[in-house]
């Protein structure tokens, strides 16, 4: 049995997560910001995240785009293998969707069509789009808005079997601490250990799509993630990196099986303007 | 300390500034990122005038949201400052008295604004809605092909800076 599914479809849907992430936050992340609000001692950190919660209610209410960097979307498209999809190309139909999205709602087009040559594609096209093929027949996509101030702090090691725990934790500190304010803190850091070169990468991206507050399902991770979330706070670099008890919202390892030989880990950092939004068509 | 500034900024008035004052900024500024920089250094190495006076000037690293109807700028936060430090030196050197980013700043960039007097000032990344209500007009004053990396004139009221490091 197939399920059709018109490619207007995905097209009006992409267009309006653009729109929606970029304007108003998920609710884990502005509950994460109102929590570290409360519980944040330093003065001037404080004070700090007060602005951004200010920035965040004149967003939503005048409709300003949260930060002027509207990001670069990347998506997670899960198509189910008993989808049809009708009307044209599933890749062109999310690419006009995020034109549609980018011009026709004031967001920045910070998109350049060759790395060297630099020229604005002037819609934000293209998409960074991983799919993947899934039992049923829904679509469901995974939204982000990348922003690059932090993405361009982000990283990947081939660590070895030896380093272990300690390892992991340490390249994530180091790769937090080299951050420091650039990257506009508080963080949400997405890690991807294990797999090859690109898939670890790729998990860190993915990490940064879960909720906030999400723990992972497996008691050795999920100790490591405490661990590296505590130790990532004690760094004390805070909110816009001047100091204080917040430096990051939350913290997700994602892991998969890996080689003999090694253990890749790759850190994506996020700032604290995390777009994140699903939909299933 | 609270400290309210004016933009244009002299180097009399940068010399009374510190490092760790909050700052609250009105008068007049320029943005410029990345491309405007290149193009201006270029400009510079070529000999050739620049489309702004930088005598005075403060660069605010902004590549602004594009404005809705009725709005005056769109979210208006910092950029990186760090990506502009190839070029910083050479604009301090020629007049440019304050620089507005977020993040850090290369070694180069530090001894320049103490041989300078210039200051560097951060705003809040990513606080672009509540940044650009300070903005209260904006145009834009050259290099518009580079879009939302054209320079643009802004005239602010009560801009929060906080002054990261300077002579």
């Amino acid at each position: 049995m197939c399920r059709e599914i018109e490619t207007s479809v995905i097209v009006e849907t992409v267009k309006q997560l653009c729109i929606k992430a970029t304007h108003e936050l998920s609710p884990d992340m502005e509950k994460a910001l109102n929590t570290a609000a409360e519980k944040e001692t330093g003065t001037l950190a404080k004070e700090i995240l007060g602005q951004l919660q200010e920035n965040l209610r004149i967003a939503k209410e005048e409709r300003i785009p949260i930060c002027q960097d509207t990001g670069m979307v990347v998506l997670f498209v899960e198509v189910g293998q008993d989808v049809h999809v009708v009307g044209g190309s599933l890749t062109d139909a999310i690419n006009e969707g995020v034109r549609q999205g980018y011009v026709d709602g004031y967001l920045r087009k910070s998109v350049v069509a060759d790395p060297l040559l630099r020229e604005n594609t002037k819609d934000n096209t293209p998409a960074i789009i991983h799919y993947d093929i899934v039992p049923g027949d829904q679509v469901h996509i995974t939204f982000t808005a990348k922003g690059f101030g932090s993405e361009n702090m982000s990283r990947i090691y081939m660590l070895k079997p030896a380093d272990g725990e300690e390892g992991v934790l340490d390249k994530i500190i180091e790769t937090v601490k080299l951050a420091g304010p650039n990257a506009c803190p508080p963080l949400v850091v997405g890690v991807g250990l294990g797999g090859d070169f690109e898939l670890a990468a790729k998990m860190a991206k993915h990490a940064l799509t879960l909720p906030v507050d999400a723990k992972s399902e497996k008691p050795h991770i999920r100790k490591l993630e405490e661990e590296a979330f505590r130790r990532i706070n004690a760094l004390q670099i805070g909110p816009a990196g001047l100091s204080g008890d917040t430096t990051a919202f939350g913290l997700h390892i994602e892991t998969y099986p890996t080689h003999i030989a090694g253990m890749p880990l790759a850190v994506n950092i996020c700032c604290h303007v995390n777009r994140h939004e699903s939909v299933c068509i | 300390m609270r400290k309210e500034i004016t933009f244009p900024l002299t180097k009399e008035e940068a010399k009374m500034l510190r490092a760790g004052d909050m700052c609250y900024a009105s008068g007049t500024l320029y943005t410029a990122r990345d491309a405007a920089h290149k193009r201006m250094y270029e400009s510079m190495e070529k000999g050739e005038d620049l489309p702004i006076s930088l005598e005075n000037t403060v660069l605010y690293y902004l590549g602004p949201s594009p404005a809705k109807p009725g709005q005056v700028i769109g979210s208006a936060g910092p950029t990186t400052s760090s990506r502009m430090d190839k070029y910083t030196p050479r604009l301090l050197a020629a007049g440019v008295t304050g620089v507005i980013g977020k993040g850090k700043r290369s070694s180069a960039v530090r001894e320049s604004l103490e041989k300078e007097g210039a200051v560097y000032f951060a705003a809040i990344g990513g606080a672009g809605a509540l940044l650009s209500k300070c903005i209260k007009e904006a145009e834009v004053v050259a290099y518009e092909d580079l879009g939302t990396e054209a320079i643009r004139k802004l005239r602010v009221e009560k801009l929060p800076v906080v002054i990261i490091m300077k002579k």
